[in-house]
């Protein structure tokens, strides 16, 4: 009722919408580009660099921002953490969102997307980690489309469907962790291969682990992070026990968050030491190596800490944002700025225009379907027919 | 004790299983990959290369690639360094490692086909393979167009049709897999003018090196650059000056490219088999933990109401004491009151009656009087 009101009285066009509209009109005429001209046409792809921002940024930033479904989920149903329970549907929702969103994004990037099943219909290359990657985001995005359903069924009113869906929630939520923590290392596990294009500071037989446990710390922020646009945006579509849980998810997650990326910043400063990578702090890419761990490992870990102590709930906010910047850095030191390191300038890759449109025009439909959903499904409350079932 | 038919099988099934599980794991083990045996390779000799360029136009013609925007004996060409692209699987470059005013030296860049790819290795629909000729093909018709390989690919060979819209294709060289199958030599080698190009048995090619090296005392660096390199490949390099300046790197290391990821995919199968186990323990604790803190509270609530119980028992009972008190002194109090009550009644009547008896007495002494009188 009262969102109805507040609509009513907004202007027609809000800022928000101009920018959005103009962003997927851009992203549609791109599309049409992309699809007519092929990727030399809407791409600065190169022999050197054939993986642009659509893999560093759609991809690996995508995905690694997508994990707060299974952290959440993992929090609230295995390790019992009851508590945060209303931040369950939220976090599922915008991981099911991230993913099938990073799906439509590699349709931009390969080459032949029609083939996209080719490595499970036609023939399997098991030894690429590529092959776990895309087996393990498939299943999972099925399993978090599963997982999401009991709102849309709750919301169309399906009810035998939706308790049965729910009867499976630890089967989903164990199959979850086990499927993130494989995708999720694998991405990292992808650059394995390469460890002479990859910068030895970031190169590193412990890739894996580290895209792992960053993904922990990037699910975790980025729960506190959009809980915290939610409550400016979405405040009207909140129940009472979501508002009420809602600090206590914020300032429970950024105490995990502080501790996750202690662990992190320790298993970083090791991976430098048992290669003996040290020397290479020194140069240039030295100094931007420095940056990426102090300024977005250990300072919004000292950040988190302060901002549990004291209870300081802006700070939680702002630090979570940090850390999701920081996330990107990462993603993108690895598989843009430090990758191919050792080419001249004048063969690196710096992303075309309209490669930054397409990015932008997903992460616009992800915002634009995100807000169509709560709107309307019980994503932020409970649908009353279900009330303190879970 | 007799076998079933049933245990017999199991057993049966078991050692077969042995067998098949000791033979994967010799093939698929730590072990180094020697290479097929009688595969073939091409040995480049840059010291007797002259960067005529003729390899490169066989190239085009035998593969059937696109006519170069400027013809293949237009040498300036080689003035500018170039790669493999997707319309030439091979180039020479002209390197000037002594300086302009010296002779320059040649490099070849062109796939180098491994003994064990990273391209074959990285590609998720085994689009490439190794033929036991010691050729690496690709094949179109499964390509996704993901590009691993070429981020795989340590030596940047392979390439990509960008410009296509329908279906882009990887392209590099063959090893002309499809003449050496009809028995003919490599179109680059055949072409070469100056025997810079050798084509032979990999182990043969080999030994021809070590020769040159016995034969030509200070004319080349001893190494054989493509012998160890990546695993080693099936492409061999010779060169007078050091490798790094024909365009070769040196610091790729002997490792095979499948070495290097072979730990982060024998790391699935244990997730796989232990998160299960690991996920469902800590549901299992934390449920338990909860079930335990159920029945603490419980047992304290019914310990609280047992002790309130007890307490309200004894209060009660005190409290009917103090009513049993009260009302007997309350009946105590009554009848004393009642008796007192009494007592006065009497006290007051008794009173009365002195009262009525005075004024009798004095009619009784005016009634003797009286009778006195009368008498």
């Amino acid at each position: 009722m009262s969102s109805e009101h507040a609509t009513a009285h907004k202007p027609v066009m809000s800022p928000f919408t101009i920018v959005a509209g103009i962003v997927l009109i851009l992203g549609a005429l791109v599309t049409v580009l992309r699809f007519t001209g092929g990727l030399a046409a809407t791409t600065n792809l190169s022999d050197y660099n054939p993986w642009g921002l659509w893999i560093g940024f759609d991809l690996l930033v995508g995905v690694a921002l997508a994990a707060g479904g299974f952290v959440t989920s993992a929090a609230v149903y295995i390790f019992g953490m009851k508590r945060y329970h209303s931040a369950v549907r939220p976090a599922i929702l915008t991981g099911f969102l991230g993913y099938a969103l990073v799906v439509f994004a590699l349709h931009y990037d390969v080459g032949q997307p029609w083939r996209l099943p080719y490595p499970f219909i036609v023939q399997s290359g098991t030894t690429s980690l590529l092959f776990e990657v895309g087996a393990c985001v498939a299943l999972y995005l099925t399993v978090l489309f599963i997982e999401f359903t009991p709102a849309p069924l709750e919301w169309l009113g399906f009810k035998r469907v939706r308790n049965l869906v729910v009867k499976l929630t630890m089967l989903l939520t164990i199959l979850g962790v086990i499927l993130s923590t494989l995708h999720q290392s694998s991405l990292g596990a992808l650059f394995l291969i390469a460890p002479s294009k990859l910068h030895p500071l970031w190169y590193s037989g412990y890739l894996p682990v580290f895209f792992f446990v960053s993904a922990i710390i990037a699910g975790l922020s980025m729960v506190i992070f959009e809980g915290g646009l939610a409550h400016k945006y979405f405040h009207d579509k909140m129940d009472e026990t979501h508002l009420r849980e809602k600090e206590d998810v914020a300032f429970g997650f950024a105490k995990a968050a502080a501790w996750v990326l202690a662990g992190y910043f320790s298993i970083k400063v090791i991976g430098v030491a048992v290669d003996n990578n040290w020397s290479y702090l020194a140069t240039g890419y030295g100094a931007w190596f420095l940056v990426e761990l102090l300024g977005f490992v250990a300072l919004p870990c000292f950040l988190y800490a302060v901002a549990v102590r004291d209870h300081n709930m802006s700070l939680v906010k702002y630090t979570a944002g940090w850390t999701v910047l920081g996330i990107v850095v990462n993603r993108l030191n690895v598989s843009l700025v430090a990758f191919n390191w050792h080419l001249p300038s004048s063969e690196r890759y710096f992303p075309h225009w309209m490669e930054i449109v397409i990015s932008l025009f997903i992460v616009t439909i992800g915002v634009l379907v995100f807000r169509f959903i709560v709107t309307r499904m019980p994503i932020m409350h409970e649908h009353p027919d279900y009330h303190g079932e879970h | 004790m007799s076998i079933s038919r049933r245990r017999f099988l199991g057993w049966m099934g078991a050692a077969g299983m042995g067998v098949t599980l000791g033979r994967s794991a010799r093939a698929a083990g730590p072990k180094t990959f020697p290479g097929y045996p009688e595969s073939v390779g091409v040995l480049f000799d840059s010291t007797l290369c002259i960067g005529c360029r003729r390899c490169e136009a066989a190239c085009n013609k035998v593969n059937h690639l696109p006519p170069p925007e400027r013809p293949f004996d237009d040498l300036t060409v080689l003035e500018e360094p170039r790669r493999t692209r997707w319309d030439s699987y091979m180039v020479i470059n002209k390197y000037y490692p002594n300086g302009r005013e010296n002779p320059p030296a040649y490099g070849r860049m062109g796939c180098n086909h491994c003994k064990e790819p990273a391209c074959a290795s990285a590609c998720f629909v085994r689009a490439f393979a190794k033929e036991p000729t010691g050729a690496v093909t690709y094949d179109e018709t499964v390509c996704v167009g993901c590009r691993y390989c070429m981020i795989a690919c340590p030596f940047e060979i392979p390439t990509y049709e960008y410009h296509k819209v329908l279906a882009p294709r990887i392209s590099k060289c063959t090893l002309c897999q499809p003449r050496l199958l009809k028995g003919l030599l490599p179109g680059c080698v055949e072409a070469c003018p100056t025997e810079a190009l050798t084509f032979g048995k990999r182990e043969d090619l080999i030994r021809s090196a070590h020769q040159r090296f016995r034969m030509h005392p200070g004319r080349y660096m001893e190494h054989i650059y493509g012998e160890h390199e990546m695993g080693g490949t099936n492409w061999l390099y010779l060169s007078g000056v050091p490798f790094a300046e024909i365009g070769k790197r040196e610091d790729l290391g002997t490792r095979a490219a499948p070495e290097f990821t072979a730990g982060a995919l024998a790391a699935v199968p244990l997730v796989v088999g232990l998160w299960p186990v690991l996920l469902t323990g800590i549901y299992a604790i934390s449920r338990r933990k909860e079930k335990m803190a159920d029945e603490e509270r419980t047992a304290a609530v019914a310990d609280a109401v047992a002790k309130t119980q007890a307490a309200s028992d004894e209060k009660l009972s005190a409290a009917m004491e103090k009513a049993k008190k009260e009302k007997e002194s309350a009946v105590e109090g009554a009848v004393k009151k009642a008796l007192e009550e009494a007592e006065k009644a009497r006290k007051a009547e008794m009173a009365e009656a002195e009262k009525t008896e005075t004024p009798e007495a004095g009619a009784g002494e005016k009634a003797g009087k009286d009778s006195e009188e009368g008498a």
